[in-house]
């Protein structure tokens, strides 16, 4: 039962890792605390799932469609999960024209940035609410045994796809991020948007493929929740107290870092249901912030706050 | 007279929330802290008011039959406590770790007014707060009059305190701290101490609203006290002119018709399982129209005005 916490803590903090890397590298390069993020991911599966929808719709007349076994889904959950990352990079890439490139243009402080993203979280919020309804959504009605892993831990295989995929999309952003000549300009944007442009970076571009893995990886880690629990439109708001959490914790710009911060938000979030009682899950994020801001605040791999 | 004593009962809780911009605009227009947490200091503010002034309740903790007046205290006082906590926690780093901390407190206290049972009452909330003018509650204009005289009353109280306090030297040096940290450090003043101040105010005064707010209603609930409340406080305090108290004030009274005239709307047109949709949209237009309101007229209807010193005469 112990170890049981550790695979839902993991299970769990992956979403949140995910989510954290996108806020973690908005943060650093574009120098604002997005509270968008969580509604980008909520906005991600509702997008997602709509696609589904709309290929299920077309394709009704093949029959349908059986899960890929051993999972729970079948082959239009991933063909969906690239439509609606390509959806929800839009609709970040349109906030931030109307929005933050135009605040940015006028040289707004970053605390406006702040600001105007806390207005645009509650639209965008209340805005699913409008065209979904507050009932939970599902991308799969199958239900999932879970299997044996050794020493008492049991996981479903959507589960430890959903690790699996994880793992190998951390590797994949550190790697361009670490190695290749766009992570260079990403991080010299982070560094100086002035000086960078003065080297002829292309500070837009930059800014724009900010955003795009950034919204990317909030639809992935929209979906993946969706699957592995449920969607709501309050999903994402739920989750953005745990996302700063983990991208303090981690390190802001660090992706190794928002990832084993997720991870650690996660696995004190299952502690705590296991300790206090799945009331006080949300309390766990808090504490771990609280305790960041105390004692380290510029995080595990941070250079300083 | 129907209309009269509902004018009055509109008025006094546009009244209280415009104590809490007032409270805000200390924060933010005097002193540029992004506060993410309102709710979380009104919403405290309101618990600690109720359980020192309700009478004693089997099963719950509290219910210590205090008059309102200590109640009130208590919930300044409260505020004031958890703005030093947050503040001395954040104020040092960079400014948007006080945003992100802000929020944190209230998603906590939030979980503590649903969970803390014994204390708070979980998800049913605190009841029988005792009322201002109670005796008067049978004769619902009187009744509806005298609350919105004390509340109005607290908000001019609050008014002229603060607009003295705006253009005293303390005013001067934290509207420099403000405009220019460095400049106003090599003068000698702490920029981390005025800050500091300035959020321990604003938290008193907010608590203070939601106490004011508690017992006018009577009754408290967890979703009285949601991020929702700190949405409309904001879309008050930037739509009204944030750094301008009188503008904290308009913008109280001005949003606060707009959805309180939005509302009755939807209750009137849209047939009953869609209402819970159609409130939603009044979410997307105050958010919609906060980014607008930033993106157009930053400055809100009533722009800051320099005030230099009560000694000199305003600026031409």
């Amino acid at each position: 039962m112990t170890l049981q916490i550790l695979v839902n803590g993991l299970v769990a903090g992956t979403t949140i890792g995910l989510g954290a890397i996108g806020l973690s590298l908005t943060y650093s390069i574009l120098r604002f605390a997005n509270f968008t993020q969580g509604d980008l991911i909520a906005w991600g599966a509702y997008l997602t799932l709509a696609v589904a929808g709309a290929i299920g719709g077309l394709l009704a007349g093949l029959g349908p469609a059986g899960p890929l076994a051993p999972f729970s889904f079948g082959w239009t959950l991933p063909v969906a999960l690239l439509g609606g990352m390509a959806l929800t990079v839009l609709l970040a890439l349109g906030l931030d024209a109307v929005l933050f490139a135009r605040l940015r243009a006028r040289g707004a402080d970053a605390i406006i940035l702040v600001m105007a993203g806390f207005g645009a979280s509650m639209a965008l919020r209340a805005g699913l609410e409008f065209i979904f309804t507050s009932a939970p959504a599902y991308f799969t009605r199958e239900l999932q045994i879970a299997r044996p892993l050794g020493a008492g831990m049991r996981a479903t295989p959507d589960q430890l796809l959903v690790l699996g995929l994880t793992a190998a999309l951390v590797v994949a952003l550190h790697l361009l991020v670490t190695r290749t000549a766009t992570g260079r300009a990403m991080r010299a944007v982070g560094e100086s948007p002035a000086l960078a442009a003065v080297y002829g970076l292309d500070v837009a571009g930059v800014v724009r493929i900010t955003w795009v893995i950034g919204a990317s990886l909030a639809c992935v880690a929209g979906t993946m929740s969706g699957l592995l629990v449920q969607i709501r439109p309050t999903m994402g708001f739920d989750l953005l107290l745990p996302l700063f959490a983990a991208t303090i914790l981690g390190g802001i710009g660090s992706i190794p870092g928002a990832m084993i911060g997720g991870l650690v938000i996660g696995l004190s979030e299952s502690l705590a249901v296991q300790v206090l009682g799945a009331e006080w899950r949300a309390a766990a994020a808090f504490v771990v912030l609280v305790v960041v801001l105390l004692v380290r605040p510029s995080g595990l791999f941070g250079r300083g706050a | 007279m129907e209309i009269l004593a509902y004018a009055a009962f509109f008025l006094t809780v546009a009244m209280t929330y415009a104590t809490i911009c007032l409270g805000l605009n200390v924060q933010w227009g005097q002193t540029g802290l992004f506060n993410v947490g309102v709710a979380a200091f009104v919403g405290l503010g309101a618990y600690v008011s109720a359980i020192l002034t309700t009478p004693e309740a089997t099963g719950r903790i509290g219910g210590f039959g205090l008059p309102i007046a200590a109640g009130w205290l208590g919930a300044a006082a409260a505020g004031g406590v958890l703005a030093l906590l947050v503040g001395a926690l954040t104020i040092r780093l960079r400014s948007d770790y006080l945003a992100i901390a802000t929020f944190g407190v209230a998603v906590a206290l939030q979980l503590v007014f649903q969970n803390a049972e014994p204390l708070t009452g979980g998800a049913f909330g605190i009841g029988f707060i005792p009322r201002p003018f109670a005796a008067l509650q049978r004769e619902a204009l009187a009744f509806a009059l005298t609350n919105l005289a004390l509340s109005g009353a607290v908000v001019l109280a609050l008014y002229l305190a603060l607009e003295r306090l705006a253009r005293s030297p303390w005013g001067r040096a934290l509207r420099a701290v403000r405009e220019d940290e460095t400049a106003a450090e090599s003068l000698g003043k702490s920029p981390l101490r005025l800050r500091l101040e300035a959020f321990v105010l604003g938290g008193m005064v907010m608590g203070l609203a939601g106490a004011v707010q508690a017992h006018f209603i009577g009754f408290i609930a967890p979703a009285n006290y949601l991020p929702a409340l700190t949405f409309q406080v904001w879309a008050m305090l930037i739509l009204g002119g944030s750094g301008n108290n009188r503008g904290a004030i308009l913008g109280a009274v001005v949003v606060w018709a707009i959805w309180a005239a939005t509302a009755a709307l939807i209750a009137q047109l849209v047939p009953a399982g869609e209402q819970a949709r159609a409130s939603s949209l009044q979410l997307v237009a105050i958010g919609v129209a906060l980014c607008a309101i930033l993106l157009w007229r930053p400055q809100g209807l009533l722009p800051e005005h320099r005030a230099i010193s009560r000694h000199l005469s305003r600026r031409p």
